[in-house]
């Protein structure tokens, strides 16, 4: 238990006492003063300068993570002078405090107030009751959107699992297994966007009799064929190359998940299958799958839920154009370009229930738990 | 065959198999890499994996026909033999010459041979160009200069950092803060609060953009470092919180006690304890988050907007592939700049990148 000074200088008068209290409160005061003013400065600074760019990020950064340092710093001080009592109260609010706050106002709030604004019309200022609610589930096009979903979540899932699956059990075997394993993650590291540059460069189609200058194109006609504009004819298959991208993206974190799992298939059962003649097939299918079965399903959650969420990947190859809309991409549009905010409220409460069974699933482990 | 061999034959067609996945797997990228480094007329000629030794044609001779006696829509004699003009368009090969027309109304023909291409020409131009905001000439191929203006995507990288760096740091520092407090701190309403985040880890992001954009807007926040700061803290606290209260919760309470008993706050354990024993926890989570902060498109399109001076990388690549959708000199040179930070993470600190991918992916 720590001791608060005043309690050691008792013998004080009672003048002296009043001055040193008052000047204790006074210095509480002026230095969370000072910090905000500080703090505040440097936001005005960010906000008007007109210095070199490189001055600005520097001050940016350092005021950036300066300032959030600064502000526990001086409220763990503050906190220090209140008396023992006040102390112990105060403590857990310095620690969890700023955490809460924030989530509140980012996500809690902000959950409450998407359902309140999804019952409005585009500007919020008239109740319209479900007919937002109504609209999606009868628009052609949000019928669009779901259908693409759908191909995204089945085939890009599919895809990252089983591709992620076969090159965990292969780089296994391998004599390269951790070069292979860093190639083949090594997409995880790119953007959406830079991704979509990339794969538009792929996917470039000129018209026939011009030189190919994308791969694919180059090799199509290089066999015989005709060139296609991939991603913007041939509905709706064009989605299933913007859906590949992902499984570009997304089968490397698949494969570390299962290579980890893998290896934690006890070597003695494997032995013992092939004692008893069972091919690398049987094997794979009848003890490597089952054992990881808990890892498989974790995994294709997860990527199902990337694979609901998908957004940048369309903006960037179609612009949602050519039949290749999915739900995001038409909340961005009903947000931003029609200004409809009751719509895109009700679109963004749609993929919140979509993503409930997870959050349910989330709260039962964690109340499984012995911890708390 | 025996045992023996089959098992090494096997084991050949595996690695094979496995080779060719990752070939697969690479190329896009270094077709990038390779054509970033292609001058703009190379680039619209050929592909980029013409940069690999390969032959080619090269014009050796030209032949003049008959201009006055030459029908085109019947078959054109030369001294090398008698073809269509379909042929002579499309190029016909004869004893290892091509023949191709040079100027068809001019009836001049091109005798073209192979020829061996070892070294590239490569450059660097490309990134000059896009990572200035100047103006830049080309000459085309038929001879005129074009004006081109370069993207300034070196202002966008410290955009990138200016927001990237905060937006990793802040969420760490409030969430290691908050997972000591959840983890060692006892206090009413814990368990509440903590289930609540956890129930917050999945919710789309989506949900906040709308209130929280008019939250901005009525704080005149727009557009600025700080808002985006925030919306990627609070979009990044739960998983945060999350990850890091696993981790401080099983550091052993024997650690504190003495510490405690010596009479040091809260603070004080938490500053000299518990950070230093959390590090790869927090740099794994780092790692993570900086690379969903860089690589984030949707918070940056809707927080920062047109403000043109505070847009991050990915914004400028996108409005180029919007604007200049066919310079694959510029976007390929431009996705490249994007890519560099992350890729340089990925190679140094590989192992606390795969951890952090891995625990940082419930967010999707």
């Amino acid at each position: 238990m720590k001791k608060a000074p005043h309690l050691t200088d008792s013998k004080q008068s009672p003048l002296e006492w009043i001055v040193s209290n008052v000047g204790r409160v006074l210095i509480s005061l002026f230095v969370p003063l000072v910090t905000f003013l500080v703090l505040w400065q440097g936001f005005i600074f960010l906000r008007e300068s007109q210095a070199p760019k490189v001055v600005i990020s520097m001050v940016a950064i350092v005021w950036g993570v300066g300032g959030a340092g600064l502000l526990y710093i001086v409220a763990n001080w503050l906190v220090e002078k209140l008396p023992d009592q006040w102390q112990k109260r105060m403590v857990p609010f310095v620690f969890v405090g700023p955490a809460i706050a924030i989530l509140t106002w980012f996500l809690f709030l902000p959950t409450l107030r998407t359902l309140y604004l999804s019952f409005f019309n585009n500007n919020s200022t008239q109740f319209v009751g479900l007919k937002n609610y109504i609209a999606i589930f009868t628009e052609r096009s949000m019928f669009e959107s779901y259908r693409n979903n759908l191909l995204w979540i089945i085939f890009g899932t599919a895809g990252s699992v089983s591709f992620g699956l076969i090159i965990a059990v292969l780089a296994d075997r391998s004599s390269f297994e951790n070069y292979a394993k860093s190639l083949i993650f090594l997409p995880m590291a790119i953007s959406f966007v830079g991704a979509g540059v990339i794969w538009r460069f792929i996917y470039y189609y000129r018209p026939v009799g011009q030189v190919q200058t994308g791969l694919l194109n180059a090799i199509v006609t290089a066999l015989g064929g005709q060139p296609q504009a991939w991603t913007t004819l041939l509905q709706p298959w064009n989605n299933f190359f913007l859906i590949f991208i992902m499984v570009w993206l997304q089968t490397g974190y698949a494969m570390v998940i299962f290579s980890s799992a893998i290896k934690g298939v006890p070597e003695e059962m494997l032995e013992a299958a092939r004692v008893d003649g069972a091919n690398e097939f049987e094997i794979f299918f009848k003890i490597i799958i089952p054992s990881i079965q808990g890892t498989i399903i974790t995994v294709t959650t997860t990527i199902v839920i990337f694979a609901l969420k998908i957004f940048d990947i369309v903006i960037v190859m179609t612009g949602g154009q050519y039949g290749t809309e999915v739900i995001a991409t038409q909340f961005y549009r009903q947000f931003f370009s029609n200004r409809n905010f009751g719509y895109g409220s009700a679109i963004a409460i749609l993929l919140l229930v979509a993503v409930i069974p997870m959050m349910i699933y989330n709260l039962k482990q964690f109340g499984e738990r012995e911890a708390f | 065959m025996t045992g023996k061999s089959r098992k090494k034959l096997n084991g050949f067609i595996l690695n094979l198999t496995l080779l060719l996945i990752c070939f697969v797997w690479t190329i896009p990228t270094i077709g990038l890499l390779l054509s970033s480094l292609r001058t703009r007329a190379d680039i619209a000629a050929s592909g980029w994996w013409y940069v690999f030794p390969h032959r080619e044609w090269v014009s050796k001779d030209t032949i003049q026909l008959d201009k006055e006696t030459i029908d085109l829509d019947k078959p054109i004699e030369t001294q090398f033999g008698t073809f269509s003009d379909d042929q002579l368009s499309a190029g016909v090969e004869v004893n290892g010459q091509q023949l191709v027309w040079k100027n068809r109304r001019e009836r001049t023909v091109d005798i073209k041979e192979k020829e061996w291409f070892f070294i590239p020409n490569l450059t660097l131009q490309n990134y000059q160009n896009v990572l200035s905001g100047k103006q830049y000439t080309y000459i085309q191929p038929d001879g005129s200069s074009r004006v081109e203006q370069g993207d300034d995507l070196s202002g966008a990288l410290l955009n990138s950092l200016s927001v990237a760096i905060p937006s990793t740091v802040i969420p760490i520092l409030i969430a290691a803060f908050a997972a000591y407090g959840f983890a060692w701190i006892n206090f009413p309403g814990r368990r509440l609060m903590f289930t609540a985040v956890v129930a917050l880890l999945v919710v789309p992001l989506q949900l906040a953009l709308i209130p929280i954009l008019r939250d901005y807007v009525s704080l005149n926040l727009n557009g600025t470092f700080l808002a985006v700061w925030l919306a990627h803290t609070g979009f990044g606290l739960p998983l945060a919180t999350y990850l890091l209260y696993n981790y401080i919760s099983t550091i052993p309470r024997d650690i504190f006690e003495s510490a405690f008993i010596d009479g040091a706050s809260h603070f004080t354990v938490f500053r000299t304890l518990v950070l230093p024993l959390s590090v790869p926890a927090l740099a794994s989570f780092a790692i993570f988050q900086f690379l969903w902060v860089w690589n984030d498109y949707l918070v940056a399109l809707v927080f920062i907007g047109s403000k043109a001076d505070v847009q991050v990388l990915t914004m400028r690549l996108a409005d180029m592939v919007g604007s200049r959708g066919q310079d694959w000199h510029f976007l390929t040179a431009g996705a490249f700049v994007t890519m560099i930070i992350p890729l340089i993470v990925f190679f140094s600190l590989q192992r606390y990148f795969v951890r952090g991918m891995m625990a940082g992916s419930v967010k999707g």
